[in-house]
């Protein structure tokens, strides 16, 4: 047991799950406290003990499946080969068995009844799956067999008939309805997945399908090619983060962190020692309110990372009320109050898409004209106060850089800077001018994913004082 | 610890006892949690029985409840102990010209101590439940004040010494996860995410809650809900809210779950105009009954 227990704490530490060396003591000795008859409990112990934080477990639970999913800790391991086989070559004799098979599985499905299930999708791997000790044929692939041949896609339908109201036609009823067909589907998928990945593992050992079958945490997850359904999990963790953003920002520098003698306050306190003016009382330093401009580009090449930046401001819009966000391609215009506070996010996206002005030729990236946009509509939105965040990938289709305005801007505000999706080696190369802006910015970070979005939270502070600046 | 349960079903059991449902995770972490000595920390998203399991928990093992509410800006002096100052001084006063050292000793003693949440905990004869609720919102620095008591569960005052817990109490830290707690802090304890519940244990939870509700409508209402929670909203209804809702419709006198009715009594579930607005969009509520 300790033994896989390494190797699972090894596996974990390769995703990039951080597992301290005291979370993988307290796992070894709650393991004492666990009855290992089934899965869940070792689950439920192992994610309690090595795993702190929520957006960590599709990882954790997908090694977690190969390690530990239905293997050895159960006794009646021992028998399943046997019935394995007994099941496969039955259903090997009857012709029709697919059909029967797939009826027991909605029957299952429909009676969450999860262990005849089981034994049902042991019974149609057997069948279906084809695996072949040795062959390095990825889980994925046997998996995709054995739902295609149950007919995965009548289940659905025959699930949704079976689960649907009689007499309640509405559009509710058939939410209701699909969203639960759907959540029996997953099951299902999730049955097969686990069957199929036990055989891998019986055949190659843990490590090996671990290796091949990894979650990515979603703070690694690109956001330049995230899926629709990563950019939610995504979202989700943006909002905490656009909190630290807005409070680091908004500290005041460490020197002279009190403030001014409080004379009412320092006579006020003096009343309980006898009028001696004993303690001196300090007024609290005002926190300076940050004030945020978000520039974001949102032409096509950036369309994934754009719907990712435009969360962003979404959250820090939420979080502080001094903030305006400006969209470009190559033309700029303020889209600040599709995102207000009362607004929701997809809406104002859509809004934001429909009616601002945001291409004024072709549709195709102009730093320069937006920035040149910005400094002659909307100069009075930046003050001495505000915080510019520029996202894009600098990519201006040899377009005038136009690095006049960004200077100009760069030299009213507070603080600029960029943050560029794309990996820092292709900074400069065709029509990136990343090199021609970097100057003007306080700091020019590469975010491609949650984590490096994190480390900018970080490390981002004021300069404390502004460099000058070459005008060019 | 005095509680001696032995597995994770008798856990399951007692809380049931007190009108907690808990599933399988819940109840072992929670055994865990007793059999180690180790605090718990439940994290997910707000009104799914975080701040419930601690009460539940007090109710079934019969301790008293502390609690510690946590808020931005909450320091020492509210948290572990303070020094009542105006009785101190009163001390002084009432003896003056006594030797100083014993005036010293005499007025940094017990007596003198404001007992705050943890402190009291730590210090309490009989065994006791200590909530520490939503966490999260104090700044990173605070969390360090809570480090000593969850690791060894003792509390130091340097005027007295460190005082050790008389019996080890159960720990319950919720958090709704506004920000990332530090690591030191996530390190010392056992982590419990609760998610929103399946639409099973939501209708069990329902019918514990509400008894009267007909078994039918309960189904109803917990896959209503599931299929809401599934659009994006700004706030998705809660379990509380879930119970509210069921407790409105039985009010209301309603047996068959109508969108019409769903439509009049969104805003029991939804707590944002904008996210009523999208969900009687989303599920077409407004326009079937025409």
């Amino acid at each position: 047991m300790f033994d896989s227990l390494s190797d699972f704490v090894a596996e974990l530490r390769e995703v990039g799950i951080p597992v301290s060396m005291v979370e993988a003591i307290d796992a070894a000795g709650a393991i004492e406290h666990t009855d290992l008859t089934s899965p869940e409990n070792l689950r439920a112990t192992l994610g309690a003990t090595l795993v702190k934080n929520s957006r960590h477990y599709p990882a954790f639970d997908a090694a977690f499946d190969v390690f530990f999913g239905l293997r050895a800790v159960t006794p009646d391991t021992d028998q399943e080969p046997g019935t394995r086989s007994g099941g496969g070559s039955g259903g090997g004799a009857g012709g029709d068995g697919a059909g029967q098979l797939s009826d027991a599985v909605l029957e299952a499905l429909l009676a969450g009844d999860g262990a005849a299930l089981r034994q049902l999708v042991a019974a149609a791997v057997d069948l279906y799956a084809g695996m072949q000790p040795g062959r390095p044929v990825g889980g994925r692939y046997y998996a995709y067999r054995v739902l295609r041949r149950l007919d995965s896609d009548d289940l659905l339908v025959r699930l949704l008939a079976a689960l649907a109201d009689p007499d309640g036609d509405s559009v509710l009823d058939q939410r209701v309805a699909s969203a639960d067909a759907e959540a029996r589907m997953d099951q299902l998928r999730a049955a097969v997945d686990q069957e199929v990945t036990s055989r891998l593992v019986e055949d190659r050992g843990a490590s090996q399908v671990a290796a091949t079958r990894r979650v990515p945490l979603i703070e690694d997850t690109n956001l330049m090619h995230a899926t629709r359904a990563e950019i939610r999990e995504v979202e989700k963790a943006v909002a905490p983060l656009a909190r630290k953003l807005a409070t680091r920002l908004s500290q005041r520098r460490k020197h002279g962190s009190k403030g001014r003698l409080g004379v009412r306050r320092t006579i006020r306190r003096s009343l309980s020692h006898g009028g001696v003016l004993l303690e001196p009382q300090f007024k609290p330093p005002r926190v300076s309110k940050p004030e945020f401009v978000i520039l974001c580009d949102v032409s096509g090449s950036m369309a994934t990372f754009a719907r990712f930046t435009m969360q962003l401001a979404y959250a820090i819009s939420s979080e502080l009320s001094k903030v305006r966000v400006f969209a470009f391609v190559d033309g700029l215009d303020e889209v600040t109050d599709y995102f207000g506070t009362d607004a929701d996010f997809a809406g104002g996206l859509v809004q934001m898409s429909r009616e601002a002005d945001l291409v004024r030729a072709d549709g195709h990236s102009d730093y320069g004209q937006s920035f040149a946009d910005m400094w002659n509509n909307y100069a009075d939105a930046i003050t001495s106060k505000s915080t510019v965040i520029v996202t894009g990938d600098a990519r201006n289709n040899y377009r005038d850089p136009g690095t006049a305005s960004l200077d100009r801007i760069a030299e009213k505000a507070r603080a600029v800077f960029w943050l560029n999706p794309e990996p820092q080696r292709f900074w400069d190369t065709g029509d990136s001018i990343m090199s021609r802006y970097a100057p003007m910015c306080d700091h020019v970070e590469q975010v491609r994913t949650l984590r490096q979005l994190e480390g900018f939270v970080e490390r981002a502070a004021l300069p404390v004082t502004r460099r000058a600046r070459l005008v060019s | 610890m005095s509680e001696s349960w032995t597995s994770p079903a008798e856990v399951a059991e007692a809380l049931e006892s007190v009108g907690y449902l808990a599933d399988a995770r819940i109840a072992q972490v929670t055994f865990l949690a007793s059999a180690l000595d180790k605090p718990i920390l439940a994290e997910g998203p707000a009104g799914v029985g975080k701040t419930a399991l601690a009460l539940a928990l007090s109710e079934a093992t019969g301790r008293r409840l502390v609690r510690l509410q946590c808020y931005e800006g909450l320091d020492e002096a509210k948290a572990l102990y303070e020094w009542d100052y105006h009785k101190q001084l009163l001390r002084l006063q009432s003896d003056e010209g006594a030797a100083w050292d014993d005036v010293e000793g005499d007025i940094f003693s017990e007596s003198f101590l404001l007992v705050r949440p943890l402190l009291d905990a730590i210090r309490s004869a009989e065994p006791v439940v200590l909530l520490i609720d939503e966490v999260d919102r104090v700044e990173v620095e605070t969390e360090a004040l809570l480090l000593e008591v969850l690791d060894s569960y003792q509390v130091t005052v340097p005027e007295l010494g460190t005082m050790t817990a008389v019996t080890t109490p159960m720990v319950v830290l919720t958090s709704n996860n506004t920000r990332e707690l530090s690591e030191a802090l996530k390190r010392r304890c056992l982590y419990l995410h609760v998610p929103y519940p399946t639409i099973e244990r939501e209708r069990a939870i329902l019918h514990a809650r509400v008894p009267q509700l007909p078994q039918q409508l309960g189904d109803k209402i917990a896959r209503t809900v599931a299929a809401i929670r599934a659009i994006p909203l700004r706030k998705s209804p809660s379990v509380s809210e879930t119970i509210d809702w069921a407790r409105t419709l039985l009010a209301l006198g309603v047996d068959e779950l109508g969108d019409q009715v769903t439509a009049e009594t969104l805003n029991v579930l939804l707590k944002y105009q904008v996210d009523i607005e999208r969900t009687t969009k989303e599920l077409s509520l407004d326009r079937s009954e025409e």
